[in-house]
Formats: C-alpha cells, sequence, structure tokens
C-alpha cells in the first residue's frame, strides 16, 4: 500500500542497488566506447591505472575527490529537508569570490594557515549567499526552487564573468582571472600523507582542503544525525505535516538548509583556487556544481556513502584524463556521459530493478522473506 | 534612416536567435502543459543538433538530416518519458541526466565519428537549409519603410524560422482546438479526471513527450542545418535553459511563448551586437547584465513580483490511481 | 419495478492483508435511490470503484441489467451505463463546464463541431433536470454545489442510467445538499437509477428507497427505508463490538484547564468546518467528542493545537489566551502543558521512516535535556526510549528500529508514549485505537483513564460510539462543524446515535 515494494535487508537496499544501478551505467557506458570502435576493457584498464597506477596519479584522483565531496554535501544536505539544490555550480563559483578576495587581501601579509580559516569562512559566506536567495524566495514566494537554482546559475556565471572583467582581473592582463596569489594564498600540499604509504604526489595538486572536506563529511554526518537542527530538517524531509505537528518552522528551515548547501558548495572553490590554480580563474567550477547531483545520488545522501561515490567521480575524472591520452578517440567527456547514466541509473530509474532484485533476495533469503511477509503488503 | 537601418537589422537577428527558443519553448510547453516537467530541453536539442550535422553530411540531405534529427529526439523523449511516467522516477532527476548523456556522447561519438574535435565536418550548400526568398522581396527592396522590412526582416529566412513561427498558431490551435488539446491540458491539471473519463493517462503523456521530442528536434536541426553549418561542440550553450525560462516566462502559454521568446531573442542579439553600447540615461550595460537578463526576468516572475506563474497543477508528480 | 439495474454477486477485494471488500451481494432495484451506509473504512468507496473500473475484484461478478459484464477500467463502465460523481470531483478546474463535460466524450479530433452539439445537448439536460449552469463558466469560479451538478451533468451527458454518487454532501451546505436531493429525486423520476454512498443517517432516511448497510468491508444487511429506524440502522453500522469494559471510578473535576469559545474553522476549500464551537475542559475529567466522521472533529483538534489557522473564536489554555487565530505554534504550545496525539499518525503523529527513539522526541526535540553542547544527546534519548518502551510494553523493544516496523497498536503507543509521559496538563487525543489490536485498545484505554486520574484534563475525539461512552465523563456530540448536544456518558447508544445523525440536535429541530 504505502510502501509499494517488500522490504529489502539493509545490504540490498544499500549495497546491492546502487551497485546495480552503478554497474548497468557502466555497462552502457562500455557500450559508447565499443560504438567509437575501442575496447571497453582496455579502457577500464586505462582508467584504474590512470587513476591509481602512480602516487601522482592518486593525487589527482584525490584532488578531484575533494572537489566532489564538497558539491556532493551540499546536494545531499539539501535532499534531506526535500529540497533539490541544482544551483552547486553557481553558488561553487559565487563561492570563489570569498576565496578570491581573502587571499588578494592577505595572501603577501599572512602565511597560509591564517589566510585559509578566512578563506573559507568567505567561500561559505558567498556560496551560502547566493543560494539563500532561492531558499528565501521558495519559503516566502513559493517559487519553485528547481527552477530558480538553475537560473542561479546562469546569473551566477555572468556576474562572474563581468567581475572578472571588470574587478578581479589586475590592468593590463589579457586573461580572465586574478593575479597569481603569493605564499599566503597557497595551500600546502599532502604529500606528508602520501608519503606515509610510500607514495609520491608529484605535481598532483591534492592539497590540504582534502582533509577540510573530510572534515565538512563528518560535520555534515554530526548536522543530519546528531543536531537538533537535522533533526528538523529531515522531519520536513520526510514528512511536512508532521513537521508541522512538531511546531517546526517551515521557512526558517528551508533558508537555513539552503544556506548550509550553499556554503558546503562554495567552499569548494578552495579547493581549485588556494590548492590548484593558485588564482582564481574563468569558469573554475567546471560542472562540478552537477557531479554532486550524481554523488549525492550514488552516496544515498549520507557523508559515508558520498565520499566513495566522490572518489568514484575522481577516479573517472583522473582516469578519464588518462584514457584520453592513452585512445585518443575517447576524451575526457567520456566522464560526462558516465555520470549521465549515474544519474539516470541511481536517480531517475532508481526502482527499475528493485522488483527483480526483491524477488531474487526474497527466494534466496529465508529471513528476508519472513521480514517481508510480517510487514505484510 | 540611419536608426531604421539599425532596427532592421537587430530585429532580423532577434527573428534569427529567437527560433530555436520558440521551437524548444513549444516542445516544453507540450510535455509540461500533459504534467511532465523537462529541463532536458537542453539535451534533446544538442542531440538533434548532432544528429542532424551528422546525417546531413552523411547523406548530403538536409531532409535526411531534419529526420534524424527529429528520431533522436524523439528516442530522448521517451527515455524521460520512460523514466518519469512508466518508472515514476524524478522528473527533474531524468532531464539532468539526459542532459549530461548527450552532452558527453555528442562530443565522443562526434569525434570517433569525424576527428574534427567535436565538430561535424561542414555542411555544403546541399546539406544545409537554404533562405526563402519571398516573392518580390529583391524588387520591393528600396521602398521606403515598406521594402526594408519586407525583403530585410520578413524575406530571407530558413524555412525553419517560418516553420517556427507558424508553430505557435498550430500549438495554440492544436492545444484549444483539438480533441487532443483538451485531453492533454487536462492530464497536466488534474489526471484524476482523465482517467475517470475512460481515457489512459499514460498513452496521452507519452504521446505528449513525443510531441517535445519532434519540437525539439526541429530546433536543433535549425541549430546545425541553419544557424550554424554542422554541429560544433556544445552548440545550444544554454538555449534549452533560455527556453525553459521562456516557457514559464509565458506562463506556459502559446501567444506569450512567442513574446518570451522574441524578448529573450533581442536581449541576446543586442547584447551580442552592440558590446558596450551607451543608453541614453542608463549609460553602458555591461553585456554580461544583458545576458543575465532572461533569468533574471524568470525570477522575478516566479517570484511573483510580476504577475504570478502558475504551473499546471499536476506538474511534476507521477500519476498514481488513489486508493 | 422488480428489474435489477445492478447485481453484485460474491465481490471479494484486498489490498495486501487488507480486506476491503468480502463476499458482497447487492441487488439495486432499478429506477430506485440506493443507499449505502457505513463508518469510514467499512468498504463503501471500495466497493463503487470496482463498480466503476477503477479496481478490479479478486472474486464475485458484476451483473447489470441482468447481464453479466466485465469492468476492467471506467471506460468499460461508462460503457454499460455507469456515471460517478466522486467525492473529490474529478474536474479540471481551469477548464470551463463544457470542457469538463465534453472531455472524453469529445466525438471527433476536432472540438468545434463537437462543442456545438454538447453545448446543444446540455441545453436539453438542464432542462430535462432542472440543472442549470453556466457552460462557459470556469469550474473553479464557481460553487462547490454547482460543480457537483457538473459532475451529475458529465455522467448523463455520457448517458448513464446508473449514476453512483460517493459521499457527494460533504462539502455542501445543508440548502445545497437540500437541492441535491431534488435533483436526485427527479433523477429517479426519470427513470435512472441512483446509488448514495454516505454515513450520514439523516440523508438516507429522507432520500433512499432501499438502505444497504456495510461494517468491516462486509454487507450486513439490506432494508427498506421506510419500514427502517435510524436506530436501527445506527446499530447496524457500528455492530456491537466486543468491548472491555474500562475500570473506572468517579470523576473528580476541578479548575477548567482548557477553554474554547464561539471556535469556527474553515478547510482550505472556504467551507465551514467547526461552526461556532464552546466548550470547557476541567482538570480530572475526559470530554469526548462523538461524530461521524467529517463532522469538523478532525479541524476542532487540529486549531486547538495549533496546526491549523482558526478563522475566529478564542482558546484558553491553562487561563492564557492561545493566538489559534493568528501564529499559535504547537512548539510554544507543548510548552504550556498541551500534548496531542493526532488522529493520522502515519503522517502526522510520526515519521515512519525514523527510528523509535527519534519518534520518541517529536516535537520536544528542543527539550534541554536531549541536548550535550551543540548536539543532540543520542544516548539519553535513547535511554528515554527504552523506559517508554518498557513501560508502555512497546514491541518489538528496540529504539533503533524504524518505526514503519512496527505495527500499528504499537506505533499508537509510541505516540501515547511520548504525549502522555510529558506530565501535560490537556491532553487532546484524536482516535486513540484506530487500527489498532485488541490487547493494545484495552492498555489505552487504562492509560487514558489513569491520566485522568491523576489530575489530567483529557479531550477524546472518536468516531467509536464505543469508546466514547466507555472513557469519556462528558460526551459533546458533533455533526456539521457544530456541538448539537451534550450527554452523560449514561445516554443510551439510540439517543446519542440520533445526535449523531443530525437528526435530534437543538438547532436541527428548530430547522
Amino acid at each position: 500500500m504505502s510502501v509499494p515494494y517488500a522490504k529489502l535487508p539493509a545490504w540490498a537496499e544499500y549495497g546491492l542497488i546502487p551497485l546495480v544501478n552503478l554497474a548497468v551505467a557502466f555497462l552502457i557506458s562500455g557500450l559508447v566506447v565499443l560504438i567509437v570502435g575501442e575496447s571497453p576493457l582496455e579502457a577500464a584498464y586505462h582508467m584504474i591505472n590512470g587513476a591509481f597506477g602512480r602516487g601522482e596519479y592518486i593525487g589527482f584522483t584525490l584532488y578531484y575527490t575533494t572537489t566532489f565531496i564538497f558539491t556532493g554535501l551540499a546536494v545531499a544536505v539539501a535532499f534531506h529537508a526535500g529540497l533539490f539544490n541544482i544551483g552547486g555550480e553557481g553558488q561553487a563559483y559565487v563561492g570563489g569570490i570569498g576565496v578570491a578576495l581573502a587571499c588578494l587581501a592577505l595572501d603577501r601579509t599572512l602565511p597560509w594557515y591564517l589566510v585559509f580559516p578566512i578563506a573559507i569562512v568567505g567561500a561559505a559566506f558567498f556560496g551560502a549567499l547566493w543560494a539563500m536567495i532561492p531558499g528565501w524566495l521558495q519559503a516566502k514566494r513559493g517559487s519553485h526552487i528547481v527552477i530558480t537554482t538553475i537560473m542561479f546559475n546562469f546569473i551566477a556565471a555572468s556576474l562572474m564573468n563581468y567581475l572578472l572583467n571588470k574587478v578581479f582581473k589586475p590592468l593590463g592582463s589579457m586573461s580572465l582571472e586574478t593575479r597569481t596569489f603569493d605564499a599566503g594564498g597557497q595551500l600546502p600540499k599532502l604529500d606528508w600523507l602520501m608519503s606515509i604509504f610510500g607514495l609520491s604526489v608529484g605535481n598532483a595538486p591534492f592539497n590540504i582542503s582534502f582533509l577540510l572536506a573530510l572534515v565538512a563529511a563528518f560535520g555534515v554526518w554530526v548536522l543530519i544525525w546528531r543536531t537538533k537542527l537535522g533533526y528538523e530538517m529531515r522531519t520536513m524531509g520526510h514528512s511536512p505535516a508532521a513537521a508541522r505537528y512538531a511546531g517546526i518552522k517551515e521557512a526558517k528551515i528551508i533558508v537555513i538548509t539552503m544556506m548550509i548547501s550553499g556554503g558546503l558548495a562554495g567552499m569548494m572553490a578552495l579547493n581549485p583556487i588556494m590548492g590548484e590554480q593558485f588564482r582564481m580563474q574563468l569558469e573554475f567550477v567546471q560542472g562540478a556544481g552537477f557531479v554532486g547531483i550524481a554523488v549525492a545520488l550514488m552516496g544515498r545522501s549520507h557523508p559515508a556513502g558520498i565520499i566513495p561515490a566522490a572518489l568514484l567521480f575522481g577516479m573517472l575524472y583522473q582516469g578519464g584524463a588518462e584514457i584520453s591520452f592513452e585512445m585518443p578517440s575517447i576524451s575526457r567527456d567520456m566522464i560526462v556521459i558516465i555520470q549521465g547514466l549515474v544519474i539516470l541509473f541511481a536517480g531517475a530509474l532508481e526502482h527499475m530493478f528493485r522488483p527483480a532484485i526483491t524477488r531474487l533476495v526474497i527466494g534466496l533469503s529465508p529471513k528476508a522473506r519472513d521480514v517481508a511477509a510480517t510487514k505484510g503488503a | 534612416m540611419d536608426f531604421f537601418q539599425v532596427f532592421i537589422e537587430l530585429a532580423q537577428s532577434t527573428v534569427r536567435v529567437s527560433t530555436p527558443l520558440i521551437l524548444a519553448a513549444l516542445a516544453g510547453l507540450f510535455t509540461e502543459r500533459a504534467g511532465v516537467f523537462d529541463i532536458g530541453l537542453e539535451g534533446k536539442m544538442l542531440g538533434a543538433a548532432f544528429a542532424a550535422g551528422c546525417v546531413a553530411y552523411i547523406t548530403q540531405s538536409v531532409y535526411m538530416g531534419l529526420l534524424a534529427a527529429i528520431v533522436v529526439s524523439v528516442l530522448l523523449s521517451l527515455v524521460h518519458g520512460y523514466a518519469s511516467i512508466t518508472q515514476r522516477g524524478s522528473q527533474i532527476v531524468s532531464g539532468v541526466a539526459i542532459n549530461f548523456v548527450v552532452a558527453g556522447s555528442t562530443v565522443i561519438l562526434g569525434e570517433a565519428w569525424f576527428k574534427q574535435g567535436g565538430r561535424t565536418p561542414a555542411l555544403s550548400e546541399d546539406g544545409r537549409f537554404g533562405t526563402i526568398h519571398l516573392p518580390f522581396a529583391d524588387a520591393l527592396r528600396d521602398v521606403p519603410i515598406l521594402g526594408p522590412i519586407y525583403s530585410g526582416l520578413l524575406s530571407g529566412h530558413s524555412p525553419l524560422t517560418y516553420l517556427a513561427f507558424l508553430m505557435v498558431p498550430a500549438s495554440w490551435w492544436i492545444l484549444y482546438r483539438t480533441r487532443f488539446g483538451l485531453r492533454l491540458r487536462a492530464v497536466g491539471e488534474n489526471p484524476g479526471a482523465v482517467d475517470t473519463a475512460g481515457i489512459s493517462v499514460i498513452w496521452l503523456r507519452y504521446r505528449a513527450v513525443i510531441c517535445c521530442g519532434i519540437l525539439c528536434g526541429i530546433a536543433g536541426a535549425y541549430l546545425s542545418l541553419s544557424a550554424g553549418a554542422g554541429f560544433t561542440k556544445g552548440m545550444t550553450a544554454g538555449k534549452g535553459y533560455i527556453a525553459l525560462a521562456a516557457l514559464i516566462f509565458a506562463k506556459w502559454r502559446p501567444k506569450n511563448i512567442l513574446f518570451a521568446c522574441l524578448l529573450f531573442g533581442f536581449l541576446d542579439a543586442f547584447a551580442i551586437r552592440y558590446q558596450g553600447f551607451a543608453f541614453p540615461l542608463i549609460g553602458k550595460v555591461p553585456v554580461q547584465l544583458m545576458q543575465a537578463l532572461p533569468y533574471i526576468l524568470t525570477v522575478i516572475l516566479l517570484a511573483g513580483f510580476i504577475g504570478k506563474a502558475i504551473p499546471p497543477k499536476a506538474g511534476g508528480v507521477p500519476y498514481v490511481k488513489e486508493r | 419495478m422488480s428489474e435489477l439495474a445492478i447485481e453484485l454477486k460474491g465481490i471479494d477485494k484486498s489490498f495486501g492483508l487488507v480486506h476491503a471488500n468480502r463476499n458482497i451481494n447487492l441487488k439495486v432495484r432499478k429506477g430506485t435511490i440506493h443507499g449505502i451506509i457505513g463508518e469510514n473504512g467499512a468498504g463503501k468507496s471500495t466497493l463503487m470503484s470496482i463498480l466503476y473500473g477503477f479496481y478490479q475484484a479478486d472474486h464475485g461478478d458484476i451483473l447489470i441489467n441482468g447481464q453479466k459484464v466485465n469492468i476492467r477500467d471506467p471506460n468499460a463502465a461508462i460503457a454499460a451505463g455507469i456515471g460517478m460523481v466522486h467525492q473529490h470531483f474529478m474536474l479540471v478546474e481551469n477548464f470551463t463546464v463544457l470542457e469538463n463535460i465534453m472531455l472524453g466524450a469529445e466525438e471527433s479530433q476536432i472540438l468545434n463541431a463537437g462543442i456545438t452539439k454538447a453545448r446543444a445537448e446540455l441545453k436539453r439536460l438542464e432542462k430535462e433536470y432542472a440543472l442549470e449552469v453556466d457552460p462557459d463558466a470556469v469550474i473553479e469560479e464557481l460553487p462547490v454545489g454547482i460543480q457537483q451538478r457538473v459532475e451529475i451533468l458529465k455522467a448523463l451527458y455520457r448517458k448513464a442510467d446508473i449514476l453512483i454518487l460517493d459521499e457527494p454532501t460533504g462539502v455542501l451546505t445543508p440548502a445545497e445538499a437540500d437541492h441535491l436531493f431534488r435533483i436526485l429525486g427527479q433523477l429517479k423520476d426519470q427513470g435512472k437509477t441512483v446509488l448514495l454512498i454516505t454515513h450520514k443517517l439523516r440523508e438516507i432516511m429522507a432520500i433512499t428507497d432501499e438502505v444497504s448497510v456495510m461494517r468491516r468491508g462486509e454487507m450486513v444487511a439490506t432494508r427498506t427505508t421506510s419500514e427502517t429506524s435510524v436506530e436501527e440502522l445506527a446499530e447496524l453500522m457500528v455492530g456491537r463490538r466486543v468491548l472491555l469494559r474500562v475500570e473506572k471510578g468517579e470523576a473528580k473535576p476541578a479548575d477548567v484547564k482548557l477553554s474554547v469559545k464561539n471556535l469556527t474553522v474553515r478547510d482550505s476549500r472556504g467551507v465551514t468546518m467547526v461552526d461556532d464551537v464552546s466548550f470547557d475542559l476541567r482538570a480530572g475529567e475526559i470530554v469526548g467528542i462523538a461524530g461521524v466522521a467529517g463532522n469538523g472533529q478532525s479541524e476542532l483538534l487540529e486549531a486547538i493545537s495549533g496546526i491549523r489557522r482558526a478563522k475566529s473564536g478564542m482558546v484558553l489554555l491553562n487561563g492564557r489566551p492561545v493566538d489559534v487565530t493568528g501564529n499559535a505554534d504547537p512548539a510554544e504550545l507543548r510548552k504550556c502543558g498541551l500534548a496531542h496525539v493526532p488522529e493520522d499518525r502515519h503522517h502526522v503523529g510520526l515519521v515512519l521512516k525514523f527510528e523509535e527513539s527519534e519518534n520518541a522526541i517529536l516535537g520536544y526535540h528542543d527539550d534541554p535535556k536531549y541536548r550535550k553542547g551543540f548536539t543532540l544527546d543520542i544516548d539519553a534519548i535513547r535511554a528515554e526510549a527504552e523506559e517508554k518502551i518498557a513501560a508502555y510494553d512497546i514491541r518489538p523493544p528496540n529504539p533503533r528500529l524504524k518505526t514503519a516496523n512496527f505495527s500499528g497498536g504499537n506505533q499508537q503507543k509510541i505516540v501515547l508514549a511520548r504525549e502522555m509521559e510529558r506530565n501535560p496538563d490537556v491532553l487532546i487525543i484524536g482516535q486513540p485505537t484506530r487500527g489498532v489490536d485488541v490487547g493494545a485498545i484495552e492498555f489505552i484505554h487504562r492509560r487514558i483513564i489513569e491520566m485522568r486520574d491523576q489530575g489530567k484534563a483529557v479531550l477524546l475525539v472518536s468516531v467509536e460510539l464505543d469508546e466514547i461512552r466507555a472513557l469519556s465523563d462528558r460526551i459533546l456530540v458533533m455533526f456539521a462543524g457544530r456541538v448539537v448536544g451534550e450527554r452523560a456518558p449514561d445516554a443510551t447508544e439510540g439517543e446519542l446515535g440520533l445526535l449523531m445523525a443530525g437528526v435530534e440536535g437543538p438547532k436541527e429541530a428548530a430547522e
């Protein structure tokens, strides 16, 4: 009745079903590789090798992972309150303002470890600001948050283009970027972390914001499952009627949730700006905000799922670069396909294989069968 | 006369830029009025543009190109339909997914097949839509005022442009004057009413989604066979989203769509042609603001500050027979 | 006259474990108005949905005009001459009357030809049945009574000979309802057969020729209306339930804890659901509100507990005014000593996807005792949940189990434990034992009495008359949004039944 499918044991619910969905996404991607006239197995080999074959590769993989943890968490936080924030891309982009301002102002006077916290606050502040407006419009004016956040992505693109052109670009420079930061605006690499495992980070921009991402993931877990605010967010996400009954203020939660979501997306900007390029460039987000949707869906909106999902996409991005090097007919756009397929199968079609899997699991395991029977319909 | 000349030029490029917007927004009109939200207009248009570019190049036939565009776009629509109608998945998520799959695969396949950096080879005249010159366009060119309007603005466009503008009253007629249109609008408002009247909600919504595919296909074909001479990577460049914004801005009505698309097209045409133009009183308006204006206007509308855009009531919700 | 329009033989339908219809047999004579009466959840709507092709019966036959028919979908029902007026109108609100009537019966691909014909046909129907409506009016601008008329016209336009009306008067004013009854009478005179689904006895007595009573998925009796009485029908509807007597001492009412004054509540459509209701609730007493479901009890509870905004009136909690017409805040009311067990525990009282312990603090999650620094003190929450689990014998005794995995009775105990253990001054309870197994019922009843004996003021709403009679110290009867009478708990079932049916209310009698 209200539960359309029999309940599955946790290992099937959180393990098997996502894996099957992922496998189908990869299978179809393999087909694309075949159509292109290359061997999917070889592509897979280059992918894995390119992502994990050397310390430097791993460093790159983890660099991308860092970015995707932030954007994945951003989408997930909003999901918990029943909100779909498609605006991570724009929020991350605008978050860059905070990082750039902090670095440009302080990089010549303060050491990185003092600039970093200020940049974190700046990134989160601007990201939150950019998400707050759609949140407020949803809460107070009933504007559909999906549409407004899409619109805000485009508005952010124009805004940043303007700011880079008119505000951030040094005089006389041709390219749309800030000046390169001095030492205070450069985050240290995590070579010590890699060397524990006997690996060298090489040229990879694997930097300290990875640790911040892990802290953020833990923070999100605490927020969602261990704080009053998280409790109220989840109540609203599951049942708005119950939230009203419990005296939870809907408008307030929407705005705060969106601000946290936007703040997390904004913090993504730290990684490329302070960790890799040491300057803010045009379009530095490069679709990471959208990858966050795939990561959140894949990771079931739980930090423990988001980190491996982000790692998976980090692997795809880094390994994809390697594939395109070894197999020129497969460019990094292959990842965009895989990303789309993951969103399709883990998101929109998440129930497609469920009936079959349910039959299989319940057929195989007598214990699961009992659970299903006592639960009824 | 100088100002008039500027006006004609601007109006003409507005018409060109608006053509794909009108087609895509009408495409969105059909599915969204049937209660299936679609943020995948961008992807469908892009896939169609790519298919058109490939097939027109291989067959050297512009019509085969158009057909291929429509077929690909309809297939993508059916994926969206399967996910959101049959599997009752999230319509938003499905639309996002389709946009990505297409964005990636057009580049990969284009590069694999043609090795031109994600482009399809430049099309010859046969592979493109020519322009239609209205009768006496040349003869009337020198008639003051009416001449330039007739010869410069009304004449000399792609057949798809004329089709797009014709599709506006045609869509209105289909939606408001046919049985299909009546049922389609009904299913987007109250699928229960349709179901109890003995009409299949699912089949009706699939048909709406197919209409969307056809129109998106034509929009895509326009990009690679008329506006351009072949497909280039990411050539929709957000037009699908502008069309979506126009659809909302038009409050889901065909006539308004025409004006919204012309307005957004004008902003775009103006921004391209007159970067750094100084307005009287306001002064220079940054080109970025012009580009963002369609989105800003749509947000303001959505917030209910200028009228209220009320989406179809059953939009975004999969139909489940209530018990 | 003995020809049958509808005959149902052995209709059976289950949804999972819920047996909605059991071996239903029914004969409806042609050209009559046949009532089907029963409480909410008795299976009336399911049966009608089967007749209209929305669901297929698991077993059984449907005969229309003596012919066995297979009604697979609404199309087949329409073809068999069945029309249905749904409880929630199946109208497209931004369409005109004409468009709604044509929908699905347009006759041609292009509307124009059909429109002319439909307009003419509509004129004819209007005349024949005295059902005036403006064909070009937009539905959402019409009053509900007229909207309903459009639904009837829709069925007639499709040449329906059998008309099913599902709870048609629920949204109507008494005047509109009377008008509807005149229309139905006219339809009968024209030879149509009308099937009227309702839980209102007054309507059955006023208009039907025959009446069939459903109870818990079964068809328990069919009577000729003129030969039966409201008392008999009420008894058939409710049935004699085996209820364990509740041991209960004398009530010792003390101070007024909750005072409701002239409270009026409207629903989202603007229909008045609670109409000028006033009463006092004292410490140490249980006041039961009896009434057939849908007579404003739900809205009354929601307004008092701050979930629904009232139109006008006043509520005093512990002598302090509650801003029920403005921004009454459920969280604030809890702090002032109000506890609320809502009627709908699945969507309101509980979050089914939460762990048991998470639901055990819903609404009280703000309490500092659940906090440790910036975070919730999960250990304290679980420990307290375990105490309540033990005290209320909630099974399985696992505070980390998802709430959806508990049975109905245990879910209700989770809510009760949460609301009762807070030592509130006022406890308002809606449908305490709906969907609860017998063992848990007794337990819940005992707890409610205990609360009273501890000096709490208890307001109890239930559609189970036996429950109201067993627990209450005073009984208020609600009908059509008004309190139509107050009785002592030893009032007879028949007396209360008449009040609930709106037959003998003081204001009703004056009409």
